[in-house]
């Protein structure tokens, strides 16, 4: 990327060290409003002594200062290199405790972020943000700030990408900060973040190289910030506990169902997106081909023994599959849908042995499967394959035991994979262990493309499940079998729809279903309707689970609404 | 079928003309981008044979450095059985030995490496002590159950390799059907050594002559903290209990301390094992050794830049302690080296650099012209040179070579000469420029050494250094001076040599003067005159104060200045030579996005500065927020931010809505706002399902139509 990217980057971080002390106390004395500007002189004073301090910490601790700065500008977020995608952020900004919010706030940015100015780049601001920040009360600029304010202090919060002991060791020598941060952790969370931002101050200011070269910071204390923490504290403990509590909940009781919306279901959605203007297409196309021009790269690594994974925000699905579609063609090459809602390594491992070996046969358990697969790969060295693994963090492949065998099944030397990821949380799928075997090479692939097909499964919130699907293999399915089997799942499923008011409806007895059954005439013993169910079982139709009292109960596992239909089918069919 | 087999998740596509794929066309790949220059093929074929020739390299490394490790142990286990070797049938010994004898490997927390070890340690038990070695990892032994099974497969299946398959498939099938217990066990051992036995005399001659009778059976624990107590225990119980049918050796592969087969295990069953502690050689020793066999020696044409390879030690000292993932790291290295520096074809032995420097394209020669580091060298060039240099193309080769050669003899220089003064500062109270000789290479690469404040420092600690020191240090420095490669350092030897022997004159002259002071001090003592004794005490002490250095004190300084002056001459940072693009990797950026990427923090940028990405004039934002303008994943998400740990979806959709009816301008007529408030909740649900996905909410029971974030403790 270009390097006014680069200077951007390293502009933004200066603003978070200066703008802390500000926020702190703009954040506590929200509630107490203009007190804290009539203050404003004062805390100009404090910063000087806080400058002051700084100049004499002593050797030891400027040594220890020193080489977290090196650990820190080793890691690499150092700014000077100007590294294209985003990735030389301060991890500082990333993550962070979370502060207790009142109602409405959302309500509030989202005003305020529609009444921001078309253009709404200020001038210069971010040049001098400490001068910004300090006249909020100037009035052309007051929401401004306000805003801007408001979206820093989320980004602000704490963080770092220093692992938390080095956090610590940074904290230890100042006594204040440590005593302080003792005091905070069992009282206050607006406190806490008070430090915390403090910390993180340290640090990114760390990471700004010629900045301040040794700055470790005694926070500054002022007088004021002390009285107003003690007029609050009271305040702050209860809001600290309100906030954590399990039970109660600070939110507004509206529901879905009293606005006017009706659920959307998935066609209608997909419908109406498809009317809303893609936004940015010519940007993200450029994105996008930025990502192409790094496939023969790719495909050289692969081959010398890496393997890919993309992470990024946006679907790579499109990405992925022009890959495979530009440079796959002429070899065999496994495409996983890994969001698919029923993927199982297994089916993966099936089909690797049954449609790319050309093995029939069954195995006993998936790793004498991959013991086959990595025999036969070794036995005959020209046999390769591409895996191309579409979220390979998706709910059913991020188990333990299914990342292990995939990085086993990866680890393979004519065995190719490219993947990609998208959860937060997925690189934390994988230790050390597994990450050898993986052998990978990361890559920012960041497309914002919307992740259509991804998400389509999901069971969203929003979305009500149209269950077409479910409905027609569920009528499929039940075509196939004995009218009494039928009748059999249809008593089942109408118990569940009567129970359906019951959150924690466990299923019914298995003992029930059969005095019910036979009351009904379809089975005449226990063993014809366990055979029933075996058949059921097979075919996923329903699902056994033993309660706390050794009882089996029984269950359909499809929703509700979904039966319903179903229901009403069958009884158009009779 | 089952319930969803409607839908598929995995697709199995094979090429539909029957060509395929080969291997061999990897050359293919390093070409297609670089299609501009030519040289592609020969890029490649210099960057594969590199590689190989390093990691052959590594794995000799990894071998020796195991070597005494390997040694211990083989005796050790040689050791554990005799009793049972010698077919004592005595009573007393056979009460005795209840105990298995037990290796406990001490490897480190680097386990990614400990395969390699494994793997080297089970070669030198097959050949030196038994054929029956198995190796078993927690992993396939979640119960006892499967450890036998394991444990026996592996056992029957190294049977197999020894008999050389004479009877395969009944041992084939004794795999799958054999009910995997102690006895069935035992009674193949028996079967095993039996027919060793009587078949002594013709082929297995060979293998008998290396084994013993009845060799031992070991079973190597890989990973010993990750298996279950109740595995273990059962395990060691059982197999103690049959010590005397089945000679067990076990070897435990510890990651963290011995402790842990204490913890594991308790008395009674720790009691069983007779246990013995190895250790392996640390991997900071290992990252060391490969330190200095791959980069300090002029070996390979190819170098690592100074950012290059802190990033390489630090991923290894922050992150991994993995020596593996620095060879990786440094196999990554090459490979974007190669693939990425046209010019890199020229990054090969001295003596091919000729051949290619000649062969080089026009394109190539331009290539060459805009190296920076070129650019500098014609501009100190005079103006005629200077032309010749820039337009005529075969001057432009003859001055590469010569340049190239340059370059070679430099590295050479530079190394001998580092390990020279690595003598000197490794040795200085506070290791003012680092213990180990990487810091040392780090720090000549990374600027001018002798302009940095620790260069200073230890220059001034040297000069406070001891005779005795003195001399053994300039005495390891005329040896690796000698043994270097280099035929610059004839003179620097001479001149090194010449200050030992006046080091030694010294010491001479040294006695000798002892002798005089202790004579003058006689002298002093014979003097009774208090007048006498005040003037020659003034006296002496005056001399003191006013006296020169002594002639140790001036010869300390000639050999620090010396050893100065030689810093300054070879200690050139690479990056301020010519043509050292060629040589020297210095993308340390790339090298950490693939090796330690940062995926939250990709994310975070993406949705709290879209700009950053999408350069569109309406996302920019200076302030660290967000324009209304923003993709809709970006207001959902900054939205959530405001929010505690539950969400109200009917709350986050009007707030959502508020700002994108503000982006969009009143400009749509009324008639189909219904409409377009359609689209919003459709936009709105696609932004809230991907946000899902992404991790940072997720539904929630707990109050109807809300979501719980899952970010920052917020669940």
């Amino acid at each position: 990327m270009s390097r006014p990217e680069g200077m951007r980057g390293s502009r933004r971080s200066l603003q978070v060290k200066f703008v802390p002390d500000e926020d702190v106390l703009r954040h506590i004395a929200d509630d107490t409003g203009t007190k804290v500007r009539k203050d404003k002189a004062q805390l100009s004073v404090s910063m000087k002594k806080f400058v002051k301090k700084l100049e004499n910490i002593s050797d030891n601790e400027a040594q220890e200062i020193l080489e977290e700065k090196n650990y820190v500008a080793a890691l690499g977020i150092c700014a000077q290199d100007p590294v294209g995608n985003g990735s030389n952020i301060s991890g500082g900004e990333v993550y962070s405790f979370q502060t207790p919010k009142r109602s409405g706030k959302m309500a509030e940015l989202a005003s305020e972020l529609a009444q921001t100015p078309e253009q709404n780049v200020a001038p210069d601001h971010s040049k001098c943000p400490e001068k910004m920040a300090k006249t909020p009360q100037s009035s052309s600029n007051f929401t401004w700030a306000e805003i801007v304010w408001k979206c820093n202090l989320k980004k602000k919060e704490f963080v770092s990408t220093t692992p938390y002991r080095l956090r610590k060791r940074l904290a230890a020598p100042d006594p204040y900060l440590e005593s302080e941060s003792e005091y905070s952790a069992s009282c206050s969370e607006e406190e806490d973040e008070e430090d915390q931002k403090e910390v993180s101050t340290v640090l990114s200011s760390q990471k700004t190289p010629g900045k301040t070269k040794v700055a470790s910071t005694p926070p500054p204390r002022n007088s004021l910030a002390k009285k107003i923490k003690e007029q609050k504290m009271g305040n702050l403990v209860e809001e600290y506990f309100e906030a954590h509590s399990s039970s109660k909940v600070l939110t507004s009781d509206r529901t879905l169902q009293k606005l006017r919306k009706r659920r959307l279901n998935q066609q209608t959605l997909h419908d109406l997106l498809k009317k809303a203007p893609p936004s940015y297409a010519a940007e993200i196309r450029d994105l996008n081909q930025q990502h192409e021009s790094l496939f023969s790269k790719w495909m050289l690594q692969l081959h010398l023994g890496f393997n890919i994974v993309l992470y990024g925000l946006g679907s790579k699905r499109d990405l992925l599959e022009k890959f495979r579609t530009s440079l796959l063609q002429d070899s065999v090459h496994l495409v996983v849908n890994g969001y698919f809602p029923s993927i199982t390594v297994r089916s993966i491992l099936n089909s690797i042995t049954e449609e790319v070996l050309d093995h029939t046969g069954t195995f006993r358990s998936p790793l004498d499967q991959l013991e086959f697969i990595s025999k036969r790969f070794k036995e005959d060295s020209s046999l390769e394959l591409y895996v191309l693994i579409h979220n390979l963090d998706s709910q059913m492949l991020r188990g333990e035991r299914s990342q292990q065998i995939l990085a086993q099944l990866s680890s393979l030397p004519t065995v190719y994979l490219i993947a990609s990821i998208d959860h937060i949380n997925a690189p934390l799928m994988w230790d050390q262990a597994k990450l050898s075997l993986y052998n990978w090479l990361w890559y920012e692939t960041t497309t914002f493309s919307p992740y259509v097909e991804e998400t389509s499964y999901e069971n969203s919130l929003l979305v009500q499940q149209s269950g077409s699907l479910a409905l027609s293999s569920l009528i499929h399915v039940l075509h196939s079998l004995t009218p009494n089997a039928r009748g059999i799942f249809r008593l089942l499923a109408q118990h569940q729809l009567e129970k359906k008011d019951n959150p924690s409806y466990p299923g019914l007895s298995f003992q029930d279903f059969y005095q019910q059954c036979r009351e009904a005439f379809l089975v005449n013993s226990d063993l014809t309707l366990r055979a029933q169910l075996t058949e059921f079982r097979d075919h996923k139709l329903i699902r056994t689970k033993r309660g706390a009292d050794g009882v089996e109960y029984l269950l359909i596992p499809v929703d509700d609404s979904t039966l319903t239909d179903f229901l009403e089918k069958e009884d158009e069919d009779v | 079928w089952g319930f969803f087999a409607v839908l598929q998740g995995c697709f199995v596509f094979k090429p539909s003309s029957k060509k395929r794929r080969s291997s061999e066309k990897t050359a293919h790949d390093f070409r297609s981008r670089s299609d501009d220059s030519e040289d592609t093929e020969l890029r490649f074929v210099t960057c594969q044979s590199l590689w190989n020739q390093i990691k052959a390299e590594t794995e000799q490394i990894q071998e020796d450095l195991n070597k005494q490790l390997l040694d211990n142990l083989v005796s050790f286990l040689s050791r554990s059985h005799s009793e049972f070797q010698e077919k004592t049938t005595e009573w007393t010994c056979r009460m005795k030995f209840r105990e298995i004898p037990t290796a406990a490997l001490v490897l480190g927390v680097n386990v990614t490496d400990h395969n390699l070890t494994f793997r080297g340690l089970s070669d030198v038990l097959q050949d030196n002590i038994s054929p029956y070695v198995a190796l078993l990892e927690a992993k396939d032994c979640p119960g006892i159950k499967n450890l036998m099974q394991k444990l026996m497969g592996q056992l029957m299946s190294c049977d197999i390799d020894v008999d050389s398959m004479e009877d395969e498939d009944c041992v084939q099938v004794s795999q799958n059907r054999i009910r995997c217990s102690m006895s069935s066990l035992i009674s193949w051992y028996e079967s095993v050594t039996k027919k060793t036995d009587s078949e002594t005399p013709s082929k297995k001659r060979n293998s008998s002559s290396r084994h013993w009778q009845s060799p031992p059976v070991v079973v190597i624990f890989k990973d010993m903290e990750s298996f279950t107590t109740k595995v273990l225990q059962d395990f060691i119980v059982i197999g103690s209990q049959h010590i005397h049918e089945l000679p067990l050796v076990l070897i435990f592969g510890i990651a963290t301390s011995p402790m842990i087969i204490h913890r594991l295990l308790p008395h009674s069953v720790s009691s069983l094992l007779c246990i013995e502690l190895f250790q392996s050689l640390s991997c900071k020793e290992h990252l060391s050794t490969i330190i200095d066999k791959l980069l300090l020696t002029s070996q390979f044409p190819f170098k690592l830049g100074e950012k290059v390879l802190q990033v390489l030690i630090n991923i290894f000292l922050y992150h991994d302690f993995s020596v593996q993932n620095f060879i990786k790291g440094f196999q990554l290295c090459i490979v974007e080296h190669f693939y990425s520096q046209p010019l890199s074809v020229l990054c090969c032995q001295l003596v091919d650099v000729k051949k290619r420097v000649c062969s080089l394209s026009h394109d190539q020669c331009e290539n060459i012209r805009r190296l920076p580091s070129f650019r500098r060298y014609v501009e100190k060039q005079e103006s005629g040179k200077q032309i010749d240099l820039l337009t005529n193309d075969s001057f432009l080769k003859g001055e590469t070579e010569k340049l190239l050669e340059d370059l070679h003899v430099y590295h050479e220089n530079y190394v001998s000469i580092l390990r020279c003064l690595h003598v000197f500062t490794s040795s200085l109270p506070k290791y003012p420029l680092g213990k180990q000789i990487r810091e040392l290479h780090c720090a000549c690469l990374e600027n001018r050494v002798w302009e940095t404040e620790e260069y200073e420092s230890s220059l001034q600690l040297a000069r406070m250094l001891n005779n005795t020191d003195l001399v053994t240090m300039l005495q390891q420095c005329v040896e690796i001076l000698m043994s270097s490669s280099g035929k610059e350092f004839d003179k620097t030897v001479e001149k090194l040599k010449e200050f030992l022997t006046q080091f030694q004159n010294l010491e001479a002259e040294a006695s000798q003067e002892q002798d005089v002071s202790v004579s003058s001090q006689k002298e002093l003592q014979k003097k009774t005159d208090l007048y006498q004794l005040q003037k020659t005490l003034l006296e002496m002490k005056e001399s003191r104060r006013s006296k020169k250095l002594t002639k140790f004190e001036m010869l300390r300084f000639e050999v620090v200045d010396y050893i100065d002056s030689l810093v300054r001459k070879y200690l050139v940072p690479a990056a301020d030579r010519t043509l050292h693009e060629i040589m020297y990797f210095n993308a340390a950026a790339v090298l950490r996005g693939h090796l330690n990427a940062a995926p939250r923090t990709a994310l975070h940028t993406a949705l709290n500065n879209p700009h950053w990405y999408l350069k569109n004039q309406a996302l920019k934002c200076d302030g660290g927020g967000i324009s209304n303008k923003a993709p809709d994943i970006c207001i959902v998400y900054k939205l959530h931010l405001e929010c505690g740990r539950l969400i109200n979806l009917v709350d986050w959709l009007e707030a959502f809505s508020t700002v994108v009816m503000a982006a969009e301008e009143p400009n749509a007529d009324a008639a189909s706002s219904d409409q377009v408030d359609d689209i919003i909740h459709a936009r709105f649900i696609r932004a809230v399902s991907e946000l899902e996905l992404l991790g940072f909410i997720k539904p929630s029971k707990q109050k109807t139509d809300h979501v719980a974030r899952l970010t920052w403790g917020g669940c």
